[in-house]
């Protein structure tokens, strides 16, 4: 028989608890896939978030360490030090980095630490149940938005270009979850932001746009297209820094 | 060899004897020297150094860096400790070793930068969220500052927690010798097969982690971490006891203090007052065992602290009304004096006299 397609060694056998429709579950499978691709999952620390991929140190077929919320990249720190030849990864959502773990990313980043960063942008706090982050787009309804985000909590953060100014940072890029084209440009970002952690060039994050159905109360289908129409128009994919290729 | 040090720079020594290999910090006064001095010597010992963003950043790179089995120490003094407490309570729920280091000041707030001890109930009784408690020294020289920085380390590791020295901004600061030995790794190091550490190629996979969403699961390892603590109260609570038969009064006191009530026992002998010191060098486990078997001839217990009297409630829990307890305090970075003392203790003589 011929096996045309099989679960990637780099994810366990336990069940996801992520919702239907959430675009966690394809971005853990091409992050393991890498892992595999790599060789590097048997040396491979994942620090978890807090956040719906709070157990995404379960899921990940590597060591794993689960972080309290926001503190990721100081942990990722820790583990990169002590073990300097080990691949090191933290994945984060929007809420966990960007607003109580903006000061963590941003000094990780400005030490360069040889660590890189999955950061998964669906612009609110799923877990709690759909509140605001500060990536929540304007006009867009939360569950502490009641009747949409004002620029009276000021305008969306945008991460990317914002560690793109720091200077120790090697490799940052947004990419997107909403389609099959745009989740095998993602996988190969972050094969690039592995490789070069790989080989010692430093701090990489891969921001990748993603859904969250249940907490925009759409459909799955709905939500990717709000990712692809309304999320990609103000976060605009690409590569912001790429050191080694500049 | 002995060296003369301060006692920041003591515990660093005793630290690095102890084959720390990382140490994160942030500058505070009174306890600067330690950063600084593990800024110079951890590239000596192949150690990582650094200088975090925060108190919070630090110590939870103390938490990645235990995670992979390294064994790893912050430091910091009071307004840094509670910072630090998010992460230590994270520490205590993943199980992991590391030592924690508060050369305390006085508070609230930012309160001020001189000596103060208003930090017990932050370090005893748990500090963070949840059921736990870390193993918490108390050294009251230079040189016990030394040992207890090495053996902090071993307790760590062999019961998973972390432990906290609890210094003050007079032992910081003081220099002292220390007896130390210099190129040596004093202290038992084991092994850590549950570490993160990517080694998957030896092993099965390896998790670090403090979250367990079922209630029954949850309370069983609080269960199992409650039955490790009972062990580390039967093996290793720590009490300098210097009451004989024939002293009349007790008084408790712990840390640098704790010498300058022993200058005023010597000058309370000189006006034929028995006194004699109780020093609780584990704060905890608190020796409370102490209390069940003084010598008849006590009739007092004198509890001395900079603060307005934290470490008494202990005293009482372990005296548990046998003897009136008495407080002598000062705070806010006052240091009380042996004269002070003396008259507190005449004070107490003297009504004992009366009834
Ligand atoms: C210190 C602390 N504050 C708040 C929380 C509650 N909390 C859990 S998850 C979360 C939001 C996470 O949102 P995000 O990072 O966007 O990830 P998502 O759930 O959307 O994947 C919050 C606020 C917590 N666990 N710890």
């Amino acid at each position: 028989m011929n096996v045309v397609y099989e679960k990637t060694r780099g994810l366990t056998d336990v069940p996801l608890s992520y919702c239907p429709g959430c675009t966690h579950g394809v971005i853990h499978k091409i992050v393991g896939e890498v892992l595999v691709e790599l060789g590097i999952l048997e040396k491979t620390i994942a620090i978890a978030p807090v956040g719906c991929s709070v157990l995404a140190y379960e899921y990940f077929n590597c060591d794993g360490i689960q972080a309290s919320h926001g503190r990721a990249p100081a942990v990722a720190t820790g583990v990169k030090r002590a073990m300097p030849d080990k691949i090191v990864f933290t994945y984060q959502g929007d809420g966990d980095l960007a607003a109580i773990g903006m000061s963590e990313i941003v000094h990780a980043a400005h030490r360069g630490e040889n660590i890189t960063v999955i950061f998964v942008n669906n612009a609110i706090y799923g877990m709690t149940g759909g509140q605001m982050a500060p990536t929540t787009l304007n006009n867009m309804k939360t569950t502490t938005t009641p009747k949409g985000r004002t620029t009276v909590v000021g305008m969306p953060l945008k991460v990317s270009e914002m560690l793109s100014q720091i200077p120790s940072v090697t490799y940052i890029e947004r990419v997107s979850s909403h389609d099959v084209a745009n989740v095998k440009k993602a996988k190969i970002s972050i094969k690039k932001a592995f490789t070069y952690q790989m080989e010692g060039k430093g701090f990489s994050m891969i921001e990748i746009l993603s859904s969250c159905n249940i907490g925009y109360n759409l459909s799955p289908v709905e939500s990717l297209g709000f990712i692809k129409n309304a999320m990609i128009p103000y976060y605009p994919l690409g590569v912001y820094k790429d050191v080694p290729n500049d | 060899m002995k060296v003369l040090m301060k006692g920041n720079e003591a515990i660093c020594q005793g630290a690095i004897n102890a084959g720390c290999k990382a140490f994160f910090g942030y500058p505070i006064t009174p306890q600067s020297e330690i950063p600084e001095y593990m800024a110079k010597k951890m590239e000596t010992v192949s150690g990582t150094f650094i200088q975090a963003e925060s108190e919070l950043a630090a110590i939870h790179m103390v938490y990645g860096a235990a995670a992979t089995g390294i064994r790893a120490m912050t430091s910091s003094s009071s307004p840094g400790i509670a910072l630090k407490q998010e992460g230590i309570s994270y520490l205590a729920g993943a199980d992991l070793p590391c030592v924690v280091v508060n050369v305390s000041r006085a508070g609230p707030g930012l309160g001020g930068i001189l000596p103060s001890q208003a930090d017990y109930f932050q370090a005893t009784r748990g500090g963070g969220n949840g059921d736990y408690y870390l193993p918490v020294y108390a050294p009251s020289t230079a040189n016990e500052a030394y040992e207890l920085t090495v053996k902090a380390f071993d307790v760590a590791d062999m019961y998973r927690t972390p432990v906290m020295i609890l210094a003050d901004g007079i032992l910081g600061q003081m220099m002292e010798p220390v007896e130390i030995n210099e190129n040596e790794i004093e202290s038992k190091i084991i092994e850590k097969n549950w570490a993160a550490n990517g080694e998957m190629d030896k092993r099965p996979r390896n998790v670090v982690s403090s979250i367990d969403l079922v209630a029954s699961g949850l309370e069983e390892k609080n269960l199992k971490r409650f039955e490790i603590y009972e062990k580390i109260k039967q093996n290793e609570t720590m009490v300098d006891n210097g009451v004989k038969n024939g002293d009349t009064i007790a008084i408790v006191a712990y840390g640098t203090p704790s010498r300058i009530v022993l200058n005023a026992i010597d000058l309370l002998k000189e006006q034929g007052i028995k006194a004699a010191l109780i020093r609780p060098i584990t704060l905890w486990p608190y020796p409370y065992e102490v209390f069940a078997n003084l010598p008849d001839s006590i009739d007092n217990i004198l509890v001395c602290e900079l603060s307005m009297g934290q470490m008494i409630e202990d005293v009482k829990l372990g005296v548990m009304g046998k003897y009136p307890v008495h407080f002598f305090g000062r705070c806010g970075g006052v240091i009380f004096t042996p004269e002070e003392i003396v008259e507190k203790v005449i004070e107490i003589e003297s009504k004992k006299s009366k009834s």
